[in-house]
């Protein structure tokens, strides 16, 4: 079983606290000249996405996590899970509904995701800082309303619901910011 | 060291940590540092950084450097200390110094195993007088107001509500559970627990604006400090004459009315040896594997206790971080920013 001292934590790395899989956000030295050493840490549960913050003892040793980061595409979702595809070796993983949790409102069929994974069981589903979705439905905007200022909802073919400028129409693809769920632009290409 | 391989792909790292502006900033301070002890009649002193004997503190961990030239290993100096009272002890007057220090295993935002000490020591003075000359110092370097001082014990009743004089190991790891997560963090003894607590809730609120003199230490940690007998609470209880100085909640220096019985201080060395022979066999159960052999032995500085017994005057001295000053004076958020190369560029 790894594990990695005090010495070693920097943020990143990812350990194992109270059963769960976390990743170091970051890492004080903290010690009196004269006194005791400590490591005030900060870090983030990789399965609630909650942040932690703990204070271990400097050389105390704690149990690495075993969790990685895979580029994999999404292929489609039965209700319960979401399918994931590793495109060099064809193999499937289905990730469930916490892993995949916001993300699952931008996921469109054949995009790239990165796929945490956790003794090989997706942990979370992160899809790409930008991704571009057609518009399935919209009230139609005034003809010619190119100003800014009015801002209606869109719903997206994947089941997202952003808030786009009056101009933009059904059928038309846009590009959103999955981080804050905002409207960037038009795509490039519609 | 995995970071060290990243560090080399990039390519950019070859160049200083600091600015130019920096480093300026560090010339012009260490040259107002040895104006300020100039007026003064202080005179610098350059001792050697290595030493056949160290350091017993089990909470200081120094760097050990083999020479052909000795079976046995020398050690880089932690502080300039030992040394400087065998110049003491041989009758120099008040005598101050600029050097490097280091400690093996301390890195982190607010430390770097090589780092810049300046130490002093003040003939037939006490801490307290030694505190206003800091003072002045601070005053001159950081344009802060006037330091105030104040009790350890005041500050664990102000911030925490207990005496720290007369807690155990299980009522202070109980205030620590209510403030801190420590999962079950075992520590060796209440002063490793009052640390918890101190570097924790109270520290972070010291110095605003001015330095904060904490005084009264437990006796525990007197280290190379006097102690003397104190009515607090009620309770007569005995406290060290040692003082640290704290600047925006950073620890700046800790300095003592020197400890000049010898055989108190042979007294103190075997305590030290004691805990360090414990945590060493404590390392030995954790991981099985190590040897015997790699327990830790540190030799005791002959030189130091030889020189106590010829007589070292009454004084007063201190050691002050340089970097940390320098980072404080300029406003910067990290040492690496201040050194011309940290650890992991040196």
């Amino acid at each position: 079983m790894a594990t990695y001292s005090t010495n070693e934590f920097k943020a990143g790395l990812k350990v194992m606290l109270e059963g769960d899989p976390c990743a170091i956000i970051e890492n004080e030295f903290v010690k009196p000249g004269k006194g005791q050493a400590f490591n005030r840490v900060k870090l983030r549960n990789l399965k609630t996405d909650k942040v932690w913050e703990r204070t271990f003892k400097s050389g105390e040793s704690i149990e690495a996590a075993d969790v990685l980061e895979t580029e994999l595409q999404y292929l489609y979702n039965d209700g319960e899970f979401w399918y994931f595809m590793d495109t060099e070796s064809f193999e499937q993983i289905g990730a469930d509904k916490q892993a995949v949790s916001n993300s699952a409102q931008w996921l469109k069929e054949e995009a790239m995701c990165t796929v945490t994974l956790w003794d090989d069981v997706p942990l979370r589903v992160t899809t790409p800082n930008f991704v571009e979705l057609e518009i399935v439905e919209t009230d139609p905007g005034m003809k010619g309303d190119t100003a800014s200022g009015g801002s209606k909802p869109a719903n997206l073919s994947t089941g997202a619901v952003v808030r786009v400028p009056l101009f933009v129409q059904i059928g038309e693809v846009i590009r959103i910011d999955t981080r804050t769920g905002e409207y960037v632009s038009r795509a490039k290409d519609s | 060291m995995a970071e060290h391989e990243d560090d080399l792909v990039e390519p950019d790292f070859w160049r200083p940590n600091a600015d130019w502006e920096t480093i300026e900033a560090r010339a012009r301070l260490l040259r107002s540092v040895r104006e300020f002890f100039y007026h003064r009649h202080v005179i610098e002193v350059e001792t050697p950084l290595l030493s056949q004997g160290t350091i017993t503190d089990p909470h200081i961990s120094p760097l050990v450097v083999n020479s052909p030239l000795s079976s046995n290993p020398y050690y880089l100096q932690t502080s300039p200390e030992y040394a400087m009272k065998r110049l003491l002890a041989s009758g120099a007057g008040s005598i101050f110094q600029i050097a490097k220090a280091f400690r093996s295993d301390e890195v982190g935002r607010k430390h770097n195993p090589e780092f810049t000490l300046l130490e002093w020591y003040r003939l037939g003075w006490d801490h307290l007088q030694l505190i206003e000359e800091v003072d002045n110092l601070l005053v001159e370097c950081l344009g802060c107001g006037r330091g105030d001082t104040v009790s350890y014990y005041t500050l664990f009743q102000q911030y925490l509500e207990i005496n720290p004089h007369c807690c155990d190991e299980n009522q202070l790891r109980q205030v620590a559970e209510r403030h801190i997560n420590i999962g079950d963090m075992a520590l060796a003894d209440t002063d490793a627990w009052l640390d918890l607590l101190f570097s924790h809730c109270i520290e972070p609120h010291l110095g605003q604006g001015r330095p904060t003199f904490v005084v009264e230490y437990p006796h525990s940690q007197a280290a190379l400090a006097q102690v003397k007998e104190e009515l607090i609470d009620g309770e007569r209880v005995h406290v060290a004459k040692r003082f640290e100085v704290f600047f925006e909640g950073l620890e700046l220096a800790n300095g003592y009315h020197e400890l000049t019985d010898p055989k108190e201080q042979k007294r103190r060395f075997a305590v030290d040896q004691e805990k360090l022979s414990l945590s060493g066999s404590q390392c030995l159960v954790d991981q099985g594997s190590i040897d015997q052999g790699t327990a830790e032995r540190r030799p005791v500085d002959q030189r130091l206790l030889a020189a106590m017994e010829s007589g070292l005057p009454s004084c007063a001295g201190v050691a002050l971080g340089i970097d940390r000053l320098l980072m404080l004076m300029l406003g910067k958020d990290s040492l690496s920013e201040v050194l011309v190369f940290d650890f992991y560029k040196a």
